[in-house]
């Protein structure tokens, strides 16, 4: 094991496998996919850590977690202290530590990764927040002393929850606003329990809950209060990370078709609202046989894997690019294809058939190619006319994105939106148009990742207590 | 939790329930509908808020007992909770000076109009309140609503309640006895607002219709509710719920409020073959 400050020549160890369903099992129910690395196995991946002096990995983590020193805890078997070291930056590791991309961020810059597997950062994360919920003494960390100043967060997503927990730490009193009647926002209604235990998410918050953060559920911002009225209540700072929350739909005949779902719908009726448990729980969902799924992004992985679960016997990805351009990370559609998701790349969606009963029994498709670059970058594709085809389907999900939902903005004088109605915040501090006021997450920069919306909060929080302690 | 602070069943299948929500009700407008749960097992279904009383921090809903949700509501008592009250959603109704208005509604509509007629009034017009019901016994609220009403009108469709009839035979009525209705506005079942709207067409009145389409978040996330108006893709929870009658694609609408028929039958059935000793 290594010693403090030096850097022995290592023995060459393999990347510790992630234990797994099988994916016969796994694509007929709805518990988590990996099983998470044993005691041991930790131990030794965190072994393969050179321990660099200037380590890549932090400076390509969106909130900057100390990778390197967690790490070396874990290999000395030091796990609570381990966690105490993420937690210093990162409220959320059980998450992060599933859900991130790691392969473009900490182990895309691992050293290690340069001539063998990289060290497993996103892995180790997982096993040191999971183990800390299962065995830890439940110690918090130490909490500044009281500023009295009062700082209302709107959404408990990503980004208000990593607010939430760095202003709270600092000795601000913080309040998060929930639309929705459980905290977590894309993290509860969007990922399904099978890629992030809803358990987890709801621990994470738990943990926040009892470093002092109050946690107001079923209340929409600009309806029941305004963010005016925030103000107007004694709060001195608002934090909006309301997410994208408009589902974008493709305006194409037949869209509004029994059976036609947006991503987020059917999503949010199977996680949030329980509905692969139907009838136990009352929320329905329609189990499609063949289902198309549009788009390629994890959402769309995410939807596709659903239906697999929900008893499909065909689940099918429809997209208008080619395999190279897919957006999903490799590891979604890796699993994806494992339990049996196909992919009809090149297809563009024109029309959706119904039968006399406005039920979706198919879909037609056009056939593109890759033409020249686009704006961002990748081939566009175009159409190759007269290459109109037929697919047979009785469940469409839509999941081409989100846009920004326009509910808290338009009841918020003073607030700057851009074209696409996102809020207009600095990239660096989160500050809006509106003196008092930041916004971080997807309402700012349209869909993007779960530690994107973390950075985003990270520096917003920064932000805030700059204000809180010196002014605007 | 909400506490439920009164339940009072209105007629048959027909509940009013007063709930304690201060945040909701000191905000609550005419038009304005929630989202509720009752549980951890339970659906979000919208109701719309038929009162408030923002003193006392309360909402009023009248609901009809249709699915498992609104049975499993009906058995609920004053003293129970339920796990979530979200609201007040949806633009709230466009309170003017209109002239003459027919403010009509039918089953959980009666109640639901009740706060339209009486801003409607306050605002200044001539306010015609017309309720229909398949029968006499279907009939509540009949006082609150004369009370806010400078006509009132009931119609049955069986006549047990004289004049026999629909809300649309009273609109063809009134018009033919030389009187001038300026604006309807409509909430009930679908099928009422459908041909309410069909028949003021040719009279050219303009008629707003309060969709009740299927509903998850209510916030305009989720695109469950979206119907077409005038050939546009909107979103009842966050465009409406209020819409032009006459630009409405009622047949989309019907359509899709049928999506979930199968598994709203076989859900009652499993939950009534379970509790049945339950029904009070």
């Amino acid at each position: 094991m290594a010693e403090p400050g030096k850097k022995p020549k290592k023995e060459k160890i393999p990347k510790q496998p992630m234990p797994e369903q099988e994916p016969a099992v796994r694509a007929r129910n709805f518990d988590e996919v990996p099983f998470g690395l044993s005691q041991e196995a930790a131990m030794k991946e965190a072994e393969r850590c050179l321990q660099c002096k200037k380590p890549l990995c932090i400076t390509d983590c969106p909130v900057e977690v100390d990778i390197p020193g967690f790490v070396k805890l874990i290999a000395e078997g030091k796990f609570a202290e381990s966690i105490r070291k993420i937690w210093e930056t990162n409220a959320l590791p059980a998450v992060c530590g599933r859900v991130c991309p790691q392969e473009i961020q900490c182990e895309g810059k691992c050293i290690v990764g340069k001539k063998d597997d990289p060290v497993a950062v996103g892995n180790l994360e997982r096993f040191v927040a999971d183990y800390e919920r299962m065995y830890g003494k439940g110690e918090l960390p130490p909490k500044a002393e009281s500023t009295g100043k009062k700082v209302a967060v709107v959404g408990s997503g990503p980004a208000g929850l990593t607010v939430a927990g760095d202003l709270i730490l600092k000795g601000h009193e913080v309040t998060i606003f929930e639309a929705f009647h459980k905290p977590g926002g894309v993290l509860v209604y969007g990922i399904p329990e099978f890629r992030l235990p809803k358990e987890i998410v709801f621990s994470e918050v738990n943990f926040l809950e009892r470093l002092g953060v109050k946690l107001v559920r079923n209340a929409v911002v600009g309806r029941i209060v305004t963010v005016d009225e925030l103000f107007e209540e004694g709060f001195d700072a608002v934090f909006v990370g309301v997410g994208a929350g408009l589902p974008t739909f493709l305006r194409i005949p037949g869209e509004n078709l029994i059976s036609v779902f947006s991503a987020n719908e059917y999503l949010t009726r199977t996680n949030l609202m329980k509905a692969y448990l139907f009838p136990e729980y009352d929320t329905p969902i329609v189990r499609g046989k063949k289902v198309i799924t549009l788009g390629a992004g994890n959402v769309a992985m995410d939807s596709a894997r659903t239906a697999i679960r929900l008893g499909a016997e065909k689940s099918l990805i429809v997209y208008r690019r080619s395999r190279t351009e897919v957006p999903a990370r490799g590891a979604e559609v890796h699993h994806a294809e494992e339990e049996g998701v196909e992919f009809y790349f090149l297809t563009a969606p024109m029309k959706f058939i119904g039968d006399e009963n406005g039920r979706l029994i198919g879909m037609e498709g056009l056939k593109m190619e890759l033409g020249e670059p686009d704006d961002s970058g990748r081939r566009r594709p175009v159409p190759i006319e007269g290459s109109e085809f037929e697919l047979e389907c009785d469940l469409a999900i839509i999941a081409v994105g989100a846009g920004a939902n326009p509910l808290l903005a338009k009841t918020t004088e003073g607030l700057n939106l851009n074209k696409w109605g996102y809020i207009v915040a600095e990239p660096e501090t989160g500050k809006t148009s509106k003196q008092g006021v930041w916004a971080g997450g997807d309402i700012v920069t349209g869909s993007a990742t779960v530690i994107l919306a973390m950075g985003a909060g990270r520096e917003a929080a920064n932000s805030i207590h700059k204000y809180l302690t010196l002014g605007w | 939790m909400f506490k439920i602070l009164v339940k009072q069943e209105l007629a048959p299948n027909i509940h009013l329930v007063k709930i304690a929500a201060s945040g909701i009700a000191k905000k609550a407008q005419p038009g304005q509908f929630v989202i509720i749960i009752l549980d951890e097992k339970g659906e979000k279904i919208p109701l719309t808020i038929a009162d408030w009383d923002r003193k006392e921090g309360s909402i009023t809903i009248v609901f009809m007992e249709v699915g498992t949700t609104t049975h499993r509501f009906a058995t609920l008592n004053a003293g129970d909770s339920i796990e979530s009250v979200v609201g007040p959603l949806g633009i709230p109704a466009h309170i003017d000076k209109i002239g003459t208005l027919a403010c009509v509604g039918g089953c959980y509509g009666i109640a639901a109009i009740m706060p339209i007629a009486r801003a409607m009034k306050e605002a200044g017009n001539k306010v015609i309140t017309i309720i229909e019901a398949r029968s006499k016994y279907l009939l509540y609220w009949e006082d609150e609503l004369r009370k806010v009403s400078d006509q009132f009108l009931v119609t049955t469709g069986d006549g047990s309640h004289a004049p026999q009839g629909w809300i649309s035979d009273r609109i063809n009525q009134i018009v033919d006895e030389g009187d001038k209705i300026d604006l309807v506005f409509a909430i009930g079942c679908t099928y009422m607002m459908k041909t309410c709207s069909e028949a003021t067409k040719p009279l050219g009145i303009k008629t707003i219709v309060h969709l009740n389409s299927i509903m998850v978040d209510g916030t305009g996330m989720c695109g469950c509710c979206r119907v077409s108006v005038g050939g546009t893709t909107k979103f009842a929870c966050v465009d409406g719920p209020e819409f032009d009658g006459h630009q409405v694609d009622w047949d989309i609408l019907l359509t899709r409020q049928k999506g979930y028929q199968d598994e709203e039958i076989r859900s009652l059935h499993e939950w009534e073959s379970k509790n049945w000793r339950r029904i009070n």
